[in-house]
C-alpha cells in the first residue's frame, strides 16, 4: 500500500525541490531570504542545511538581476529555481522574465533553451495592498516559449513542480500566500503530475466550474452552496494554464451545457476570458448559454479587510453567476 | 591613462605575440570591416531588415579582448554584436544568412543582426536590451564556477566578458548585475565599450561622473582600469592580465575601454549631436590602420602584403554575401518551431541550426558541447 501522510503545501513544494535536487546537482535554490533565514514563508526551511550555501542562494533584494543570473546559468547547463518572495516583485524583473527567459530559444535559432523554475506567491495575501497583491497569471500567460502551472493542494504542488524541475522550457509556478498551510494526503513515494492536465475536484451534471488555483477553494464553497438548490456543479481544476488542458473542459462543457469561469486577475484580456473564447469556438452548439465568468473586480487591490474580501471572485459571486447562466435550465 | 587600482598587474609585461598572430588579428579586423560595410551595403539594398548596428571603428576591442582569453571562456554582448561573434569564429556566411532573414542564418532567422548567438564558439549572444545581457552574463559566470566548483569539486577556472555600452551604465539591471558579481565572487569581466555615446546622447549628458567611468567599480569594491581602445595590441596587453588576474581570484572586474563608433548608432543616425571635426580625429586612430601601421614599421609585413590580406577578405566576404542570397528563407513552419524545447499544441520542438548539425554531422557523432 503506497504510504500516504498529511503535509502542508509549503512541505510538499520544499519535498519536490529536495528531491530533485538530491538526484540532480544542476539544480539549486536562490532568492531572497531562501537559505539564511529558512524563506520569508518557511518553504525552503531546513534546506540550506542539507545543501549548504552554494546550492540555496540567498540573493540581494534584486530580482532583476538574480532573475537575469539564472537565466545566463542555463545557458551552461544548469537549472534553476528562483524564488520571488512574492510575484507581485517579479514585475521589476519582468524584462528577463518576459523577454530573456521565454524567447531565447527561438532567438537563438534552437541554440540555447531555458530550463527554469520561477516560484512565489501570487495573489491577495492578507491586506498587503494593491503593489503586493498582484495576480500575474493573465499577465505573463500572454507570453509564448513560457510554461505556467498554478496548484491548488499539496499533492498537485509537490507533482507539478518537480515536473516543472524537469522541463526544458521555463516554468511559471505561481503559489498563494492563502494555502501554504493547507495540509493534504502526499504519498512518500516518488510521483510526478505532468504539466498541462486538468483535475476534476468535484463531478456534477448542471454546470461547469473552471478554476485554479485558490479559486478551486472558492469554487467548492459555491458547489456545496448551489447544491442546496439542486444545481450539481463540476469542478474543473486547470493546475496548469500553459499548456491549458481545453480538452477537459470541453467534455465536461458538452455533458453540462453551462460553464462559469473563475479567475482571480482582472477580467480584462484574461485567462478568463481567453477561456471563455476558446470554450464559445470549441462548445459553440453545446451552450446554453454563453460563458459566465467571475474574476477579481477591476480594482487595485484594497487593504481594508472586508473591501479585499469583495474583491476576491468569491462563492457569492460564483453563486451569483451559476444562477444567472443556468437560469434556463 | 591606466587608472589601475589592481596591485601586482603589469601589462607592459604581457609579450607582444609573434607574427602569425598579430596577422591574424589584423585579418579578423579586416574581416569585421568588411562585413560591416557590406552589410550597410544590404541594408540600404533592403537585403537587411529591422535594425543595424555596425562595429567599425572598434574592431580592436572586439579582436584583442576576445583574443586574450580561452576559446571555451563565454563571451556575451550587447546588440552591436557582429564583430564579438565574428572575433569568435562565426563564419561570416552565416552572420550574412542571419541579417538576410535566411535559414542558413546562426538563429534561422529568427533573431536578426542583434542576436547572433554562436553555442560551438562559446558566444551567448547577441541581445537586445540595453544592459540586459549583464545579468545573464553574471549567470555565465556563476554556472562557470558552479560547474567547476560545485559539480565537478574543482576550481574555479573560466572568465566571462561581458561587453556593454557605456549607455548601459545607467541601466538598473547593470549595477544589479555587478553587485551579484562582486558578491558572489564572480569570474567576470565588465567590458565597457566607452564609445562616448549612448544613441545620440553624449556620455556627459546622461552619465553622472562620465569623464571617470570606473568610480562606479568602486561602489562595488571591483577592480578597474581604462584603456585606450583603439589599439588591439595595447588591449590584448592589458585584457592578457586582466584575465589572468580574474581567473586565479575568481573576482569581477570593470574595464573602461575607450574606444569611437565611427559610424551612427544605427542606419537612421544623422550624427547631428557630434562634430565632423570630431569624427575626424577619431578615424585618424583607425584600429586597423594602427596594427598596419606597426606592422609595416617593423618591417614584420610589407605593404603590399597588407594589401593582398584586404583584397583577399574583400573576396571571402563578397562570396559571403552571395552565399547567404542564395540561402532560402525559413520555411513557414519554422514560425512554431524553437518556441518550446517539446512538441504540444501547435509547436513542433526545437533543433540546432543548420551549420551546426551539418558540422556534427560531418563529425560524424552527435557531440553536444553546450
Amino acid at each position: 500500500m503506497p504510504m500516504a501522510r498529511e503535509i502542508e503545501f509549503r512541505e510538499a513544494l520544499r519535498e519536490a525541490m529536495s528531491e530533485e535536487m538530491r538526484s540532480d546537482p544542476r539544480v539549486f535554490l536562490m532568492g531572497e531570504e531562501v537559505a539564511q533565514y529558512h524563506g520569508a514563508y518557511k518553504v525552503s526551511k531546513g534546506m540550506l542545511e542539507e545543501f549548504g550555501p552554494r546550492r540555496i542562494i540567498d540573493t540581494p533584494i534584486s530580482e532583476s538581476g538574480f532573475a537575469g543570473m539564472g537565466i545566463g546559468a542555463t545557458m551552461l547547463g544548469l537549472r534553476p529555481i528562483v524564488e520571488f518572495m512574492s510575484w507581485s516583485f517579479s514585475l521589476v524583473a519582468a524584462d528577463q522574465i518576459m523577454n530573456n527567459a521565454p524567447k531565447i530559444l527561438y532567438m537563438s535559432g534552437g541554440q540555447f533553451g531555458c530550463p527554469i523554475v520561477f516560484r512565489g506567491n501570487d495573489g491577495a495575501g492578507g491586506q498587503l495592498g494593491s503593489t503586493h497583491s498582484w495576480c500575474v497569471e493573465s499577465l505573463y500567460a500572454n507570453v509564448p516559449g513560457l510554461k505556467m502551472i498554478i496548484p491548488s493542494d499539496p499533492y498537485d504542488a509537490k507533482g507539478l513542480l518537480k515536473s516543472a524541475i524537469r522541463d526544458e522550457n521555463p516554468v511559471f509556478c505561481l503559489e498563494s500566500e492563502r494555502l501554504l498551510s493547507i495540509k493534504g494526503d502526499v504519498p512518500e513515494e516518488e510521483y510526478v503530475i505532468p504539466i498541462g492536465e486538468a483535475v476534476i475536484r468535484r463531478p456534477g451534471t448542471d454546470c461547469t466550474l473552471v478554476g485554479f488555483g485558490r479559486t478551486v477553494y472558492f469554487c467548492e464553497q459555491a458547489a456545496e452552496e448551489l447544491a442546496k438548490e439542486g444545481i450539481e456543479c463540476e469542478i474543473l481544476d486547470m493546475r496548469s494554464i500553459r499548456p491549458l488542458d481545453l480538452d477537459a473542459i470541453v467534455t465536461s462543457v458538452r455533458k453540462t451545457n453551462y460553464c462559469v469561469v473563475v479567475d482571480q486577475s482582472w477580467s480584462f484580456a484574461s485567462i478568463g476570458s481567453e477561456v471563455a473564447a476558446e470554450v464559445h469556438k470549441a462548445c459553440f452548439d453545446d451552450l446554453d448559454n454563453h460563458v459566465h465568468r467571475v474574476h477579481n473586480d477591476d480594482v487595485p487591490a484594497p487593504y481594508s479587510h472586508d473591501l479585499e474580501q469583495e474583491m476576491l471572485p468569491h462563492a457569492r459571486k460564483i453563486c451569483e453567476a451559476v444562477r444567472s447562466a443556468t437560469y434556463n435550465a | 591613462m591606466s587608472t589601475t587600482t589592481t596591485p601586482n598587474l603589469k601589462a607592459h609585461e604581457v609579450p607582444i605575440p609573434e607574427l602569425d598572430v598579430l596577422k591574424s588579428w589584423l585579418l579578423d579586423m579586416l574581416r569585421i570591416r568588411e562585413f560591416e560595410v557590406r552589410a550597410m551595403q544590404a541594408y540600404q539594398n533592403k537585403l537587411a531588415g529591422g535594425f543595424l548596428h555596425v562595429y567599425n571603428g572598434q574592431e580592436a576591442v572586439a579582436v584583442g579582448c576576445i583574443a586574450a582569453m580561452r576559446h571555451t571562456d563565454p563571451v556575451i554582448t550587447a546588440y552591436r554584436d557582429h564583430g564579438h561573434a565574428l572575433a569568435r569564429g562565426l563564419d561570416p556566411k552565416i552572420g550574412f544568412a542571419e541579417l538576410f532573414g535566411r535559414i542558413d542564418g546562426c538563429a534561422k532567422g529568427k533573431g536578426g543582426s542583434m542576436h547572433f548567438f554562436d553555442r560551438d564558439n562559446h558566444m551567448f549572444g547577441g541581445h537586445g536590451i540595453v544592459g540586459a545581457q549583464c545579468p545573464l552574463g553574471t549567470g555565465l559566470a556563476f554556472a562557470t564556477k558552479y560547474n567547476d566548483e560545485v559539480i565537478n569539486g574543482g576550481k574555479s577556472d573560466s572568465v566571462t566578458a561581458c561587453f556593454l555600452g557605456d549607455g548601459a551604465l545607467n541601466q538598473g539591471s547593470v549595477h544589479e548585475a555587478m553587485n551579484l558579481a562582486a558578491i558572489f565572487d564572480l569570474p567576470i569581466i565588465f567590458c565597457v565599450e566607452n564609445n562616448r555615446y549612448a544613441m545620440g546622447t553624449a556620455i556627459d549628458r546622461c552619465t553622472a561622473s562620465g569623464d571617470q567611468i570606473t568610480n562606479r567599480a568602486v561602489a562595488f569594491d571591483m577592480e578597474a582600469r581604462t584603456i585606450r581602445g583603439m589599439d588591439v595590441i595595447e588591449v590584448y596587453r592589458e585584457m592578457t592580465e586582466i584575465v589572468e588576474w580574474v581567473r586565479s581570484e575568481s573576482r569581477p572586474y570593470f574595464l573602461d575601454i575607450d574606444t569611437y563608433r565611427f559610424k551612427g548608432h544605427s542606419m537612421s543616425d544623422p550624427r547631428k549631436y557630434r562634430t565632423h571635426e570630431e569624427e575626424v580625429e577619431f578615424e585618424a586612430n583607425d584600429p586597423i590602420d594602427k596594427l598596419s601601421r606597426y606592422l609595416t614599421s617593423s618591417k614584420l609585413m610589407a605593404e603590399e602584403d597588407i594589401k593582398a590580406m584586404s583584397k583577399s577578405v574583400r573576396s571571402e566576404i563578397r562570396e559571403a554575401v552571395a552565399w547567404a542570397k542564395q540561402s532560402p528563407v525559413p520555411d513557414v513552419s519554422e514560425l512554431h518551431h524553437d518556441v518550446y524545447a517539446d512538441v504540444w499544441g501547435p509547436f513542433t520542438g526545437t533543433s540546432l541550426p543548420r551549420y551546426m548539425l551539418e558540422k556534427r554531422s560531418g563529425e560524424g557523432g552527435d557531440a553536444d558541447g553546450a
